[in-house]
């Protein structure tokens, strides 16, 4: 059984102007689709990526797994353990100490005014769990040194602080890590640190990650499973190899192609066309229809349904 | 043939409190004639630092301390005020990550063109905004007719990144510097604004120094490429060789450390430590505490430097490579 099941999820936000304002200019309430009913998986001990370009939806899925934002619609289960419907408190406590989170930003997501020791037990101490020598143990596990427990966050670098979040993240012992965008704010020499070191973990304890990114190389070296986002919806999922080998979908095909490549010398490519579509108006049918070459006249209709092609899940009308 | 832009020698200093930071140190390279001169390296490692000498725009007390800028075989690090302000508009292009620090946002961006074309070309009110139409559809800014009467909140990141090179080039500078102009861009525009930048060039022979720390944007679109660590210029050379064959230690790791398709799952390379802080430059070559390959002279000597603006890597012990001259 998967770990974690994600089923026709979907989240929309209210971004209306107040109501005085709206009748005042005589606008209707705005509603955004940041996620349009997704379904995917996630194996146990296995690495499954979230890709796409900003605004296509990979933080609020992050979010809606591990319970910051409520499912619009659809659901999230983990460990068969539905946290948006279980009524049962003792389960979710469970299912949620089994989950962590890492952010982009290794600035903003730790304490000032914290020491490392007591951000990193944070997690286990709030649930009264013991917490002597954790901190030191793990900093060590992460990289850094056990004396580095006393200090506070900003003694450290930019791939330090996120070696500090990783093991605040550890500390639980969680089984599912939800990294969004984790090494987008570094450099790429401490990216490739932080990369394999994640890598390490991750054989070392059994853990499995949703990793989310914007960057296909790091997503490539990194996942078992790929899923591409577009304007909310998963457009193709498949392993890396098939994705990256034979891509399916017109828009996966686009942006692998628009990726730069380190050995594509004086590569001369027709730069892709049109803009990403604003979700507060999505177009009709198929999402991307209105960028791609493909697009014929069910597109602007219909709604393409996710379904398996190959090695692959493709949710376009016009790939067989 | 002379350079448009050759820089010799340029060393940048901060005084401080506590002494003197020195971000750029004995940096040379020229930019030719249509070439894109990709300037690559970590956070912190220069890259702006020295684009804002060439510019004269250095945030005090940050200023040159030695070394000679040349445009077009002028010398332009001494200009001052005014005479740095027209080269600037005249002469040179900027284009910034962020295209907000470059437009006025009370200002259509029709006006911003004209009055930059008017204060620099000699031709009429009516002739500047017939340019500055042509010039939006030449960066790409679809119904440019009527956009040219909008305002730049009215655009998306990539459109106003578009207009800022329109903005940049207007004047029909010899020079481009572009620093980081695709960071904060989605990869399917940054490709737009790639392609873009590299027509344009060819098409009316501009230089540009295309500054970024992404390695696949330098392979794509520079010539040369000139990579930086701690103020320092480390390797300079064509850009498939530095790329494909380093041979200064720092770029060797680098590359080693750049997720790559055909290294798969492999583990990539670790450069253990990160850059020095500029108040801890460590003594001799700035590279030696994480370079493989260091002997006791990188530590002893006085560090290694590119000071002609020609060779290739700036190390006492460069890898050794059979194919590369
Ligand atoms: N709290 C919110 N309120 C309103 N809109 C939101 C909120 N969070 C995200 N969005 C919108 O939802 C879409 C998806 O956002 P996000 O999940 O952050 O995308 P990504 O992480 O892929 O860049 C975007 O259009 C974004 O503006
Ligand atoms: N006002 C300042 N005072 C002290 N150090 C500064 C100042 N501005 C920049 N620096 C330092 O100068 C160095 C070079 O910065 P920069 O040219 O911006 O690097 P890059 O563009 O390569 O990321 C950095 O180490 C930075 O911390
Ligand atoms: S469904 Fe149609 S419009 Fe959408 S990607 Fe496929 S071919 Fe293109
Ligand atoms: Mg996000
Ligand atoms: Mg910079």
């Amino acid at each position: 059984m998967a770990l974690v099941s994600v089923t026709n999820l979907t989240r929309i936000f209210d971004v209306s102007k107040p109501w005085l304002n709206r009748v005042i200019e005589r606008k209707p309430k705005a509603m955004l689709t940041a996620v349009s009913d997704v379904s995917f998986d996630i194996e146990e001990r296995t690495v499954y990526a979230l890709v796409g370009e900003s605004g296509s939806g990979k933080s609020t899925i992050g979010k809606m797994l591990v319970g910051l934002l409520a499912p619009s619609t659809g659901s999230v289960d983990i460990r068969g353990v539905d946290l948006a419907r279980e009524t049962d408190a003792a389960k979710i406590d469970d299912v949620r100490a089994d989950i962590q989170m890492i952010f982009q930003d290794p600035f903003a997501s730790l304490n000032p005014r914290w020491r490392v020791r007591d951000i990193i037990v944070e997690p286990v101490a709030a649930r009264g769990g013991e917490t002597r020598g954790l901190a030191e143990r793990l900093l060590e596990q992460v990289g850094l040194a056990a004396r580095d427990a006393g200090k506070f966050p900003h003694e450290f670098s930019g791939g330090q602080r996120q070696r500090i979040c990783i093991a605040r993240a550890l500390a639980s012992e969680p089984k599912l890590i939800v990294c969004d965008e984790p090494t987008s704010a570094l450099d790429v020499s401490v990216q490739a640190q932080v990369l394999n070191l994640m890598s390490d973990l991750k054989d070392e304890f059994g853990l499995t990650y949703l990793f989310i990114s914007h960057d296909l190389t790091v997503v490539q070296h990194m996942a078992d499973k790929i899923g591409v986002l577009y304007l909310g919806r998963l457009v193709e999922e498949a392993d890396p190899d098939t994705l990256f080998d034979t891509p399916k979908h017109p828009y996966t095909q686009m942006l692998l192609a628009a990726a730069p490549q380190l050995d594509g010398f004086g590569r001369e490519v027709a730069p892709p066309t049109g803009e990403i579509p604003d979700p507060i108006n999505p177009p009709p049918g198929c999402a991307y229809n209105p960028r791609c070459p493909l697009a014929a006249d069910i597109c602007r209709t219909t709604r393409p349904e996710l379904r398996r092609v190959g090695n692959a899940r493709v949710a376009c009308h016009m790939v067989d | 043939m002379t350079p448009t832009l050759s820089i010799r020698n340029l060393t940048v200093d901060i005084p401080t409190r506590h002494g003197t930071l020195r971000p750029v140190q004995d940096v040379s390279y020229d930019i030719a004639q249509g070439e894109i001169l990709g300037v690559v390296g970590e956070s912190g490692a220069g890259k702006s630092m020295a684009g804002n000498a060439v510019i004269g725009l250095l945030n005090p007390p940050a200023h040159i301390a030695s070394g000679e800028i040349h445009l077009n075989g002028t010398r332009i690090d001494h200009l001052q005020g005014d005479d740095m302000r027209r080269l600037r508009g005249q002469q040179i292009g900027m284009v910034f990550q962020d295209p907000l620090t470059s437009l006025n946002p009370l200002l259509k961006i029709g006006d911003q063109l004209t009055e930059t074309m008017l204060a620099h070309l000699d031709i009429s009110q009516s002739e500047a905004r017939k340019r500055a139409i042509a010039a939006l559809e030449e960066v790409g800014i679809p119904g440019a007719a009527q956009r040219v009467d909008s305002y730049p909140h009215e655009f998306s990141g990539g459109m106003r990144q578009r207009v800022v090179i329109a903005l940049a080039l207007c004047a029909e500078p010899s020079l481009i510097i572009a620093d980081e102009p695709t960071t904060a861009l989605d990869v399917s525009v940054q490709a737009q604004i790639i392609a873009l930048l590299k027509r344009l060039c060819r098409d009316r022979g501009t230089a540009v120094m295309l500054i970024t720390h992404d390695m696949g944007v330098i392979a794509e679109a520079a010539d040369r490429v000139a990579v930086m660590y701690a103020g320092q210029l480390t390797e300079l050379g064509a850009v498939r060789d530095v790329l494909t064959a380093p041979l200064h230690p720092y770029t060797d790791g680098l590359m080693g450390s750049t997720p790559l398709a055909s290294r798969g799952k492999a583990r990539l390379h670790q450069i253990p430590g990160a850059m020095p802080r500029l108040d801890a430059l460590p003594d001799g070559c700035a590279f030696h505490p994480r370079c493989p390959r260091a002997q006791a002279d990188c530590v002893r000597n006085p560090g290694p430097t590119l000071s002609d603006g020609q060779g290739r890597a700036a190390c006492f012990h460069p890898l050794v490579r059979e194919d590369v001259a």
